[in-house]
């Protein structure tokens, strides 16, 4: 007679773990970051290591003081995920300080403060992202011109270590505007929008990620078939990329057609700043977003208007990582109010009734405390 | 013909492929039968034999109780060895009422078999008793007694009579090679039943994996123009009662409700097949087809097997393990039950013995939750199960209840895709037995509080009775002195009037 603890079903499990998540998480990054280290050399490649290897450590430390097992939690890959999305925000020749800064606002204040993988409210990578803009205003918004790796503008390996970890960057050498801070910028000089697009914007840069950026967000192509393979894998769901897409083109289209001279166009919003990166890969982090279908549009939805509202009317050009913080704070909210319809109830709640019911509800009385639910399989 | 999707679902590895070529071979007598008493939902079974006696192979052990109950019969002739206490075909392992019985090896009915009838000449009342008579419960493992849902039809209007072939549960193949092999004897059950039920129309449904099963089906319902044969989706938990249905005709039953409600009563093929063996030979329910699979058993096969048979026979007739398992389940890898040993006997119920290995059975550490929501998409009853798991976790079971605790239908769906591997059905079953538990004590409190106020108020009701009767007796006594006394005086009176007079 052998014995066993009476655990319940299912005693079979999906080819399924939290580290195969990341993982293809990862991979559905590694295109556009790749593209992102191609065009902006060896400072950005060090910056995505450091800020990644900065995350590793904060994640080890934190663990270890919370007494938690150090090697399981950091195999689950979560800590490198939030490295490498942040730094894929950063420009891409910022000092090493500020990954190994965002790092610990990540991981330790983002994330492990509120108890590790799972339970944040916000996401860590725009948690730190946000901090760094606000502290470092001018290192978060320096961004350069492509310069190819192999080609003569590039910075070689060396001087690629220098921009990183020595005295940075001649800033007015190399700086170049955003499409959307310039547009920004010019239309606080009322320059009319058409004329100032026209020095920044291209279509082909655009969606190729040719143009000044942050490392990994400005290849829209790129981040767009990250995006797809996340949605194949059924990683992620339409809905939030599809709904926080669709409210700013929708936004963006109406304002455009009342007045073009001071709204950008659909395309624009579409292809530039980190709209794409955030619709499918920062807004739909698993943690923090609402977990219905109709939720997650409800989430998607706020996310697209108020980067809309923050890109046009607020003071920073860019609010992927506002607004995708502030309705990460209503996703307990939209959890709370926006379910599923329980099968055989109402929405709300009650049980469905039907004209044609039992013949005799008295008769039925004997039964109704022993339910026959025959649930043969 | 026109199928409706359902909610959610998943598609667990079928793993059939090891016993769906398998014909179905008779497992030789074993050489003691544990038979319990409860092998159904309802009341258990009273034994109407005693230690020593000698039965015949289809003889009354034990006779049903009350409405909803089911007899059990002896599977073989032999003699009783004990009327007692055995080690339950469920996951705790404690012993229920059983009778042992040691087959003599003849396999006697007694005087020849019990007599053929044509059941289409019977009144529909008559199908359910003998339905009833036979000891025959719903096989696909929910084990209610058949006869109750053959009657229906006095509270319901019904219209349809749907036959689970579903099978959805991976590994098991028992109803599929029934299907197979018994096609006309389980169309007949089915029209047996449906003539009980008084409907029209009746729909089988059988998962695209099971081709040739469906194949024999529809030749053998070629005659039968009402009968229709239904190819489903193989999804997991397609032989839910409830989202069979809702695939097949598109309505949701009502919460708390039964399919009858809708018009639709649900029955097992294996059932079908067994109301066809109860109504065509009069024999009663005496042994039942089980898939003995998994990764630890050297020989996987479909067996038929005589209820009360312990589970270690089959499992040696299948050449025994090959390693010791990490699970042994009764019924499928989804819903089935861990047994507590290989002792335990075979009743009505258990379609499946799975023998599964530390590989299959996925028995990894748990994660903390992602809130990844895969369970809010693969829950068949649009339930969330990471919040219910939440609110279980942290004490508050009435929360777990407000997000649908009561209307999970525990098939596992959720715990099957968690990338963290978290336990969810255990979070649901322990809630929901707690909460059974918690009812029951409340009800028994009620119970000994209103037994209490009962008691208080008969006790002041006697003493009040008492304090009356008292109080009658000394005016009675009050009244008797005061009446003695003026008839005294009233002598007195005469007296003195004599003598003045005289």
């Amino acid at each position: 007679m052998m014995t066993q603890a009476p655990v319940s079903g299912p005693h079979a499990h999906g080819a399924i773990s939290l580290r195969r998540t990341m993982l293809l998480v990862m991979l559905a990054l590694l295109p556009a970051t790749l593209f992102g280290v191609y065009i902006y050399g060896w400072p950005a490649l060090n910056l995505l290591v450091v800020t990644i290897a900065s995350c590793l450590i904060v994640e080890a430390a934190c663990l270890s003081i919370a007494g938690k097992p150090v090697g399981i939690y950091l195999m689950d890959g979560s800590a490198i995920l939030t490295g490498w999305l942040l730094a894929m925000t950063l420009p891409p020749w910022a000092p090493w300080w500020i990954g190994v800064v965002g790092a610990v606002i990540a991981i330790g204040l983002g994330k492990q403060v509120f108890g590790g993988i799972g339970q944040n409210l916000f996401n860590p990578a725009m948690v730190a992202r946000v901090a760094l803009l606000i502290a470092f205003p001018l290192e978060m918004t320096t961004f350069v011109a492509p310069k190819p790796l192999f080609t003569d503008s590039a910075p070689d390996f060396m001087q690629g270590l220098a921009i990183t970890f020595g005295h940075g960057l001649q800033v007015d050498a190399v700086s170049s505007a955003t499409t959307l801070g310039y547009v920004k910028t010019e239309l606080g000089r009322n320059t009319p929008l058409d004329a100032a697009l026209a020095q920044v914007f291209d279509f082909f840069n655009g969606f190729s990620g040719f143009m000044a950026g942050s490392l990994g967000e400005t290849s829209a192509v790129l981040v767009l078939l990250g995006g797809l393979f996340l949605l194949y894998r059924r990683i992620i769901s339409w809905h939030i990329p599809v709904a926080m897409i669709g409210s700013i083109m929708l936004l963006a289209g109406l304002f455009h057609t009342l007045s073009p001279e001071h709204y950008a166009g659909p395309l624009m919003h579409l292809l530039s700043g980190a709209t794409l990166l955030g619709a499918f890969f920062i807004a739909t982090d698993l943690v923090t977003s609402p977990v219905t279908a109709r939720g997650q549009i409800v989430f998607g939805a706020g996310c697209g208007i108020l980067v809309y509202i923050i890109r046009t009317w607020a003071n920073y050009p860019e609010g992927v990582a506002f607004a995708v913080m502030l309705m990460n704070a209503l996703t307990p909210l939209i959890d709370h109010y926006v379910r599923p319809r329980v099968y055989g109830r109402d929405r709300r709640g009650q049980p469905l009734v039907y004209e044609t019911a039992a013949k005799d509800q008295v008769a039925k009385e004997p039964i109704s405390g022993q339910r026959a639910t025959e649930a043969s399989k | 013909m026109k199928l409706f999707r359902i909610k959610g679902g998943v598609h667990p590895d079928g793993n059939k492929g090891r016993t769906a070529h398998a014909a179905i071979e008779d497992l030789p007598l074993p050489a003691l039968l544990h038979i319990p008493l409860q092998q159904h939902i309802g009341s258990p079974a009273a034994p109407v034999v005693r230690r020593g006696d000698q039965v015949l192979k289809g003889q009354l052990l034990a006779h049903s109780q009350g409405m909803i109950s089911a007899p059990v019969h002896a599977p073989t002739s032999g003699r009783i060895v004990g009327v007692g206490n055995y080690p339950a075909h469920h996951p705790s392992g404690l012993s229920v009422h059983t009778i042992t019985l040691q087959p003599d090896g003849a396999d006697n009915w007694g005087e020849g078999e019990p007599p053929r009838t044509d059941p289409f000449t019977l009144a529909p009342e008559e199908i359910a008793t003998r339905v009833a008579a036979a000891g025959i419960v719903g096989m696909g493992g929910a084990t209610f007694p058949s006869a109750v849902k053959l009657n229906l039809r006095t509270r319901y209007s019904l219209d349809t009579l749907v036959i689970n072939g579903a099978e959805c549960e991976p590994y098991l193949t028992c109803d599929d090679r029934l299907m197979r092999e018994q096609g006309v004897a389980v169309i007949d059950g089915i029209r047996i039943m449906a003539y009980a039920l008084g409907v029209g129309r009746i729909v089988i449904g059988i998962e695209n994996n099971k081709p040739e099963a469906q194949a024999a089906m529809r030749a053998a319902a070629k005659e039968f123009p009402e009968i229709e044969v239904a190819g489903l989706p193989a999804r997991y938990p397609m032989g839910s009662e409830k989202h069979l249905v809702q695939t097949l005709t598109g309505v949701e039953t009502p919460a708390r409700g039964l399919t009858a409600d809708i018009g639709v009563v649900v029955h097992n093929v294996a059932t079908a097949y067994a109301v066809h063996d109860a109504l065509r030979y009069g024999r009663p329910l005496l042994s039942r087809v089980v898939t003995v699979s998994g990764g630890a058993v050297r020989l996987p096969k479909n067996l038929r097997v005589l209820i009360g048979t312990p589970v270690e026979d089959l499992i040696s007739y299948c050449g025994g393990l090959s390693e010791s398992p990490a699970r042994l389940i009764s019924g499928g890898p989804m819903m089935g039950q861990p047994l507590p040993g290989t002792r335990v006997p075979v009743i009505k119920g258990s379609n499946g013995v799975l023998a599964l290995t530390e590989r299959e059975a996925a028995n990894e550490e748990s994660m903390p939750c992602i809130r990844c929501a895969s369970c809010v998409k693969a829950c068949p009853c649009g339930l969330v199960p990471l919040e219910m798991a939440n609110y279980i976790r942290s004490g508050d079971l009435e929360g777990a209840v407000g997000y649908g605790l009561m209307d999970c239908i525990s098939c596992g769906s959720c715990a099957f895709v968690c990338p963290s591997n978290i336990r969810l059905v255990q979070f649901f079953n322990y809630a929901k037995g707690e909460l059974t538990a918690r009812q029951r004590a409340e009800h028994q409190q009620n119970e000994t509080r209103r037994l209490a106020e009962a008691r208080t108020i008969r006790l002041e009701r006697q003493e009040q009775a008492k304090r009356e009767a008292m109080a009658r007796r000394k005016k009675a006594q009050a009244e008797a002195k005061k009446a003695k006394e003026q008839a005294e005086k009233a002598r007195d009176a005469a007296q003195q009037s004599v003598r003045t007079g005289s």
